[in-house]
């Protein structure tokens, strides 16, 4: 359990969950990184201190009348759509497996969950993350098999939660990222020993952001 | 609803003034030293509290005067931080001020050994405006997480780690080649992904990801004194 992760996220990862750049889908794979590796933990710590020191450093805009005493108006208001969301009903292997800014997007249980059949031996379960324009999913990958060939259109971010895999870069446990990209033809096999569950995100061809990617993110929304 | 609480004192000095336009006369205005914010301060020398003594003073007493005086200082520079981000004034002031709401709700969590006042208010309007505007949900870590793997035992304490870690960014920050300082503050005032930051600048994106790279390295050296980086190097 208190085994630390030995592949980790990239600088840029790490500095845009921390500026609040990346997107909704990334940051939950860059959380629940964040949950298993204190290293990167204290990375990100660092790049969110220098959000604080640009912030005192930015030269102050004017704010119109009435803007505190509108503020201070609004402190004894309490807002029901700001409560802490319900982390009930989940079984321990799920608590222990799934971190929480990962469980908060899957609905139940590991075990009760819609898995999908991806050939022998492997089960998809797509999560939906924000608008959807970035493919999220769990994978769980029986002990000794293989995931089939693939390629994708986009890099491929794998964490793993579970057990552990190999591919031809390298072994992966608990709290690794492996990162694949593109042109990137791989076939992980999971260890033998244990089945092996993987948080995986692929950063598709729709992924707006900036002023103008924002605006055309309401016409993707379904 | 709309009237500013007794426990507020701002508006003693002159009671012919709404309370509105009195408390307001302290927002945009530095924290201190300025004579015309200094009459409308109350009696109690607030004006020697740093901003995680109001912090605190929120989070034990509910105390107004601490906020409104920690408003007085960050709504102006979220609003700044707002309006760079591509937000037009009238929503930044918005934003800037639900932000600082949470700041009185969640005053509680602010932990000083963990965070100073200025880098807990930005997590609190970066995940605000990710809210509000990107109409995204922010994944955060929960410290009461049974699957939370805990730091190591002797990183627990950062509290002298803490006070001296923004300064010492700040110099660094200055300390960067320009191409290399432009690019880390794009990358908190942007809202743009390498690859666009590279285009709409017209340089190649391996030249902004070496760059930041190298501005991140020399910045944690700079706040480490040597970069203690316990990762073994890979993708």
């Amino acid at each position: 359990m208190t085994q630390t992760p030995g592949h980790h996220l990239d600088e840029e990862a790490l500095l845009g969950y921390a500026s609040g750049a990346l997107g909704e889908a990334e940051s939950v794979l860059v959380a629940t990184h964040l949950a298993l590796c204190p290293a990167c933990r204290g990375r990100t710590s660092t790049y969110e201190a220098m959000g604080g020191s640009m912030l005192s450093q930015i030269e102050p805009s004017n704010l119109s009348d009435g803007a505190l005493s509108a503020t201070m108006a609004r402190l004894d208001q309490t807002d029901p759509s700001e409560a802490p969301c319900d982390d009930g009903g989940f079984d321990n292997a799920t608590v222990t497996v799934l971190p929480r800014p990962l469980r908060d997007y899957v609905g139940g249980s590991l075990d009760s969950l819609p898995w999908k059949s991806r050939g022998r031996g492997v089960k998809e379960l797509p999560i939906r993350i924000g608008d959807g324009s970035v493919r999220a999913s769990l994978l769980r990958i029986g002990p000794g098999e293989t995931i089939p060939q693939h390629t994708h259109e986009g890099v491929e971010s794998t964490l793993v939660l579970k057990g552990a895999f190999s591919d031809e870069t390298g072994t992966y446990a608990r709290g690794d990222v492996a990162v694949a990209t593109a042109d990137h033809d791989h076939a992980p096999v999971a260890d033998s020993t244990e089945e092996c569950i993987c948080f995986a995100v692929i950063e598709g061809p729709l992924r707006f952001t900036g002023p103008i990617g924002r605006v055309l993110n309401l016409f993707v929304r379904p | 609803m709309g009237v500013v609480p007794q426990t507020l004192d701002l508006s003693a000095p002159n009671a012919a003034a709404g309370p509105g336009q009195v408390s307001d006369a302290t927002v945009g205005t530095p924290s201190s030293g300025n004579p015309s914010q200094a009459r409308q301060e109350p009696e109690a020398p607030t004006d020697q509290r740093s901003h995680d003594d109001l912090l605190d003073a929120i989070a034990s007493t509910r105390d107004k005067t601490a906020f409104a005086e920690l408003f007085s200082h960050f709504a102006p520079r979220l609003k700044s931080y707002l309006i760079r981000l591509g937000t037009d004034a009238a929503m930044s002031e918005e934003v800037a001020q639900e932000a600082m709401v949470m700041v009185w709700r969640k005053a509680e969590s602010f932990d000083r050994k963990q965070a100073s006042a200025a880098t807990w208010i930005f997590t609190i309007a970066r995940n605000k405006r990710i809210d509000r505007l990107r109409r995204e949900r922010r994944p955060e870590l929960d410290p009461n997480d049974p699957a939370l793997v805990p730091d190591a035992p002797d990183a627990a304490d950062r509290s002298i780690e803490v006070q001296q870690t923004e300064e010492s960014l700040r110099s660094a920050i200055e300390k960067l080649p320009q191409e290399q300082s432009e690019l880390i503050r794009a990358a908190y005032f942007e809202d743009k992904t390498h690859r666009e930051i590279a285009d709409q600048r017209g340089i190649p994106l391996g030249t902004v990801k070496s760059r930041i790279r190298l501005a991140l390295a020399r910045l944690r050296q700079e706040i480490d004194g040597f970069d203690t980086d316990p990762r073994p190097s890979s993708g």
